[in-house]
This record gives C-alpha cells, structure tokens and sequence, in this order.
C-alpha cells in the first residue's frame, strides 16, 4: 500500500463491465512528507475521498478485491483517508 | 519479502472495512547496513513493531491472505511479519 493525493476527477462515461457507477480519481503518489513519488496516476474511490485529500491506496491485483463485485479490471484503489502520519 | 525500518504510523478515520482495527505503519525498504533503498510504503503491523524497528515485511497480497485469515477478498497486499534482531553477511567488513 501507499500514499497519495487527490488532485482530481477522471471522468469516462463509457467503461469496461464493472466499473459502471464507480468514480475515477487522479492521484499524485506521495512518501510521508508528501513529497511527490513518480507519475500521477488514475484509481478507483472506495472512501468518497475529495480532491486535495491525503489518502492511501492499494496497488496490482488488491485493488480489485477492495470492491464488491471484486473481479474488476482496476490495478490502483483508495482504500482510506489519512488523518496523520507520524515520522 | 523486504527489509525495512518503521518510519512511524498513519491514522486513518474512514476505511475500507478491511482495515478495521489493523495498524498501519509506514516502512522505509534498507539494506543490510540499514541505508535507505528505494521509496517507502505502507504496511499492516501483524509483530507488535514499534517506530526504528527493522523488519520483515511480506508484500504479495496471497501471503497476505493467508495470515489474516479474512477470507479471500481482502484488499491488502503488504504485512509486517517479523523483528529483525540482526542481520549477518559473512564476508562483508562493513
């Protein structure tokens, strides 16, 4: 797992069979000083999370298991909202 | 599985209901030195580790399934699973 933020909303009315209903976000992986971590990258929302929170994710196959159902073609998921980290 | 040091703990009020109850912890990957290598990530805590802790963290998520015992849709792919007292390289002065 890791971490990101949400920078924002992809938006695609037509998708692969099920990931209808499901909302698409832009995220910007981050270390734990929420220093930037490689590219932006596009994950499934699992938390209502908004644009600018902390979150974290789960990557590769997990990530389809984070939604219900779970045999889903999606390799990045947010799984939680972050409050605070402590370094 | 890889070796790291604990960086410290993130709190997290909203969830997937698979984290429930679970510590998470941020993990540092190191070398057998203790040098940082590569980037940090995040990883449930299934040893009791505490922050400077250098441990064996098990990052694929079938393994990881199989310690929880959750059933098999459980979106987690990364666990602490041990405390390394020492690590030793035969041949390496250092």
């Amino acid at each position: 797992m890791y971490l990101g933020i949400v920078k924002g909303t992809v938006v695609a009315e037509r998708k692969a069979s099920g990931l209808e209903g499901q909302k698409i976000l832009l995220v910007q992986p981050v270390d734990e000083h929420q220093r930037p971590l490689g590219d932006l990258q596009a994950a499934i929302d699992t938390v209502q999370a908004g644009e600018g929170d902390l979150v974290y994710l789960v990557g590769s196959r997990e990530a389809a298991l984070a939604l219900d159902p779970w045999f889903v073609p999606v390799d990045a998921a947010i799984v939680g909202i972050v409050d605070g980290v402590s370094t | 599985m890889r070796h790291c040091r604990v960086v410290g703990p993130i709190w997290a009020a909203v969830k997937h209901p698979a984290y429930a109850g679970k510590t998470l912890l941020v993990v540092q990957p190191i070398d057998p030195a203790g040098k940082d290598v590569g980037a940090s990530f995040i990883a449930i805590d299934r040893a009791q580790a505490g922050v400077g802790d250098h441990v064996i963290v098990l990052t694929e998520g079938t393994g990881v399934r199989q310690l929880l015992q959750q059933g098999d849709v459980v979106p987690i792919r990364s666990a602490i699973v041990g405390i390394v007292d020492a690590v030793d390289v035969p041949g390496d002065a250092g």
